[in-house]
């Protein structure tokens, strides 16, 4: 188990974000505030609707609160252009996701070497990259193949070896294992949290209580978008 | 993203939805070509068209005239500034006056407009027509070319060029009359002697030297050395025409009594002869209007086609308009296809769209991915298009020489 090493990964402060849907205010995130420490492998919980991926959204800088603030390594994500919102998400933030959301007419290779582009990364320093981030989630064999070729495992190990591949501080899982099978799912999570003892916080959206008690260091459980407990697993 | 990986994922885009991005593609082609080959021909029927007229020699060519304040039918009122200068006196348009245009700058030649009616004799039949004298020049206006036979030997030889509508009368093969003689019967203008002192005729001081001339009938032999099947002797604004050519030279010395000599005999001009009009051909159109100023300085009546080739352009210049609109909506039709086609993409890429910015792509980056892949289309439409649209105009050439 990695331990904090003091510094702030991420913070928010009284931070809401609100969508209007008719005549009717939704506040799918309400006034949270949290700190989360460099890192942390955190898993946030909550039924359907509690608010937990959107506040994900907001972590990683893809969407924008209503009001409060969002800090990554005390940069104010909402005082942020659109373009170093980007630079941010490039630089900092790994996601994955849970459909994977891999290219499909892409192959491995490329899927993963997507953010190096987008990073503007010397094209000879691309694939000594990917191979490495491919390496770590044990595909070199599959390195060719597209992801209809590809498990479901497979598939999520090649998102996370695509979040890895710009050495992101902080990685954002938003229902990892949600479209795997149990075997596979701790798979996925073995290989979380060897990420995190390389010293990469994570945060977790899930709802599987019982894995999240297994991996996490840290449970964060929200409802109607307000945290209702924050604390260690038991 | 930098450009090398911009362009390598539009390619890759592209080639994923290849048919749908063909077609579009294809469109964008065709509404080019449309475009291009409908302006092309609105220029090409401007130079053919200008081409012809240069070669006619009309524009470059001022009828002149003894009135000074002649309107042409083409012309209208004089426009203010370029009216003939006021109170200037009628000045008699004889051979003093041609001497005087003909020395002129930019003038190559000035010459009178004979026709006259005429008989022709050949074989053991008559037939009346209009014979024209036509200037050495007319050789190269392009209203020879293609005749049968040959031009006139000289300026003066007894030969004459038929049009083909008179050759038929003559023969229903009007190519064997080539090298045959006729025999041109007409009224010949001979003057009368000095009258005695006291006594004055009623024509007065007109006519030739002595104020009167007589008209006799006369013969000469021409030999046919050509059928033309153009109307080469059209007059300048399209009166009269002849349908037997002779040399100028050998129609001035021929002296046949013209319609405008009857005219002339009534009017109290000078003692001697004086043309109707003259025609001053010029070195070019841009010295038309210097030309043609000087002349009325002199106290002539000039016009030109001028005007009517600028009434011209405005004519082409609308023409292009329209076929530029009708090319041009083809071309709007095959941008909006360039548009469905992106917003069709946008809308089943927008999972895709997402992905790309979660894994750090500005929204820079995104919109210049679709405007390369739309640009890249876009390229490819419109070289295929002026490749389609030079092709469609060699295809119109062709068969217009066909």
């Amino acid at each position: 188990m990695t331990l904090s090493n003091g510094h702030v990964a991420v913070r928010t402060e009284k931070v809401t974000r609100h969508y209007q849907m008719g005549a009717a205010m939704v506040r799918a995130v309400d006034d949270v505030t949290l700190s989360i420490p460099s890192g942390e492998f955190v898993a946030l919980l909550g039924s359907s609707g509690s608010g937990k991926s959107t506040l994900l959204n907001l972590l990683a800088g893809l969407d924008r609160p209503s009001s409060g603030s969002v800090w990554a390594h005390d940069h104010n994500l909402a005082a942020m252009s659109s373009a170093e919102l980007a630079r941010h998400r490039s630089h900092t933030i790994g996601i994955v996701f849970q459909a994977f959301n891999l290219l499909p007419r892409m192959t491995l290779e490329e899927n993963v070497e997507l953010p190096l582009r987008l990073a503007e990364i010397d094209r000879a320093d691309r694939m000594g990259r990917v191979r490495e981030a491919i390496g770590r989630v044990r595909l070199t064999a599959r390195l060719t193949h597209r992801p209809s070729e590809l498990s479901g495992g497979e598939q999520q190990r090649a998102a996370l070896a695509r979040a890895l591949v710009n050495r992101p501080t902080i990685l954002l899982a938003d229902e990892p294992t949600g479209n795997l099978d149990s075997a596979t799912g701790d798979e996925i999570m073995q290989l979380l949290q060897e990420i995190n003892d390389s010293g990469v916080t994570i945060i977790m959206v899930t709802h599987e209580q019982e894995r999240a008690q297994r991996f996490a260091h840290r449970l964060i459980s929200m409802k109607d978008g307000k945290v209702i407990s924050d604390g260690v697993p038991r | 993203m930098k450009l090398g990986d911009l362009t390598e994922l539009a390619v890759r885009n592209l080639r994923e939805a290849l048919l749908r991005n063909s077609l579009t593609t294809l469109g964008i082609g065709v509404g080019v070509a449309s475009l291009v080959a409908m302006l092309s021909l609105g220029v090409g029927l401007q130079n053919l068209a200008n081409d012809r007229l240069a070669h006619s020699g009309l524009f470059n060519a001022i009828f002149v005239s003894a009135r000074p304040n002649l309107r042409g039918a083409l012309r209208g009122p004089e426009p203010p500034g370029q009216n003939v200068p006021p109170n200037t006196p009628r000045q008699p348009l004889d051979d003093d006056a041609r001497n005087k245009i003909a020395m002129l700058p930019n003038v190559v030649e000035v010459y009178p407009e004979i026709r006259f009616p005429t008989e022709i004799h050949f074989g053991a039949d008559s037939y009346p027509t209009i014979v024209a004298g036509m200037q050495d020049s007319a050789r190269s206006g392009g209203a020879f070319d293609g005749m049968k036979g040959s031009y006139f030997s000289g300026p003066s030889a007894d030969e004459a060029i038929l049009q083909i509508e008179f050759a038929r009368q003559l023969s229903n093969a009007p190519e064997s009359l080539i090298g045959k003689e006729i025999v041109l019967r007409y009224a010949e203008r001979q003057a009368l002697p000095p009258e005695p002192v006291g006594k004055k005729s009623v024509a007065g001081s007109s006519g030739d030297a002595t104020g009167g001339f007589s008209i006799v009938p006369h013969e000469e032999r021409l030999r046919i050395i050509g059928i033309v099947e153009t109307d080469p002797a059209l007059g300048f604004g399209g009166m009269g025409n002849g349908r037997v050519l002779i040399p100028l030279q050998l129609a001035e010395k021929l002296r046949a009594t013209q319609a405008t000599d009857l005219r002339q005999l009534l009017r109290d001009t000078p003692a001697k002869h004086t043309y109707e009009n003259l025609t001053v051909r010029v070195t070019g159109a841009s010295q038309v209007q210097a030309v043609e100023d000087t002349v009325k300085q002199m106290g002539f009546g000039a016009f030109s086609l001028l005007d009517a080739t600028s009434n011209l352009r405005l004519i082409f210049a609308v023409f292009d308009l329209l076929l530029g609109i009708f090319g041009s909506l083809a071309l709007v039709v095959a941008s909006l296809g360039i548009i469905n086609t992106l917003v069709m993409a946008i809308l089943e890429r927008r999972r895709e769209i997402g992905v790309l910015k979660a894994l750090g792509a500005a929204d820079r980056d995104v919109r210049r991915l679709f405007l390369v892949e739309a640009g890249a289309m876009g390229i490819f439409g419109g070289v295929f298009g002026v490749l389609l649209g030079w092709l469609i105009g060699r295809g119109i050439n062709l068969a217009r020489k066909i």
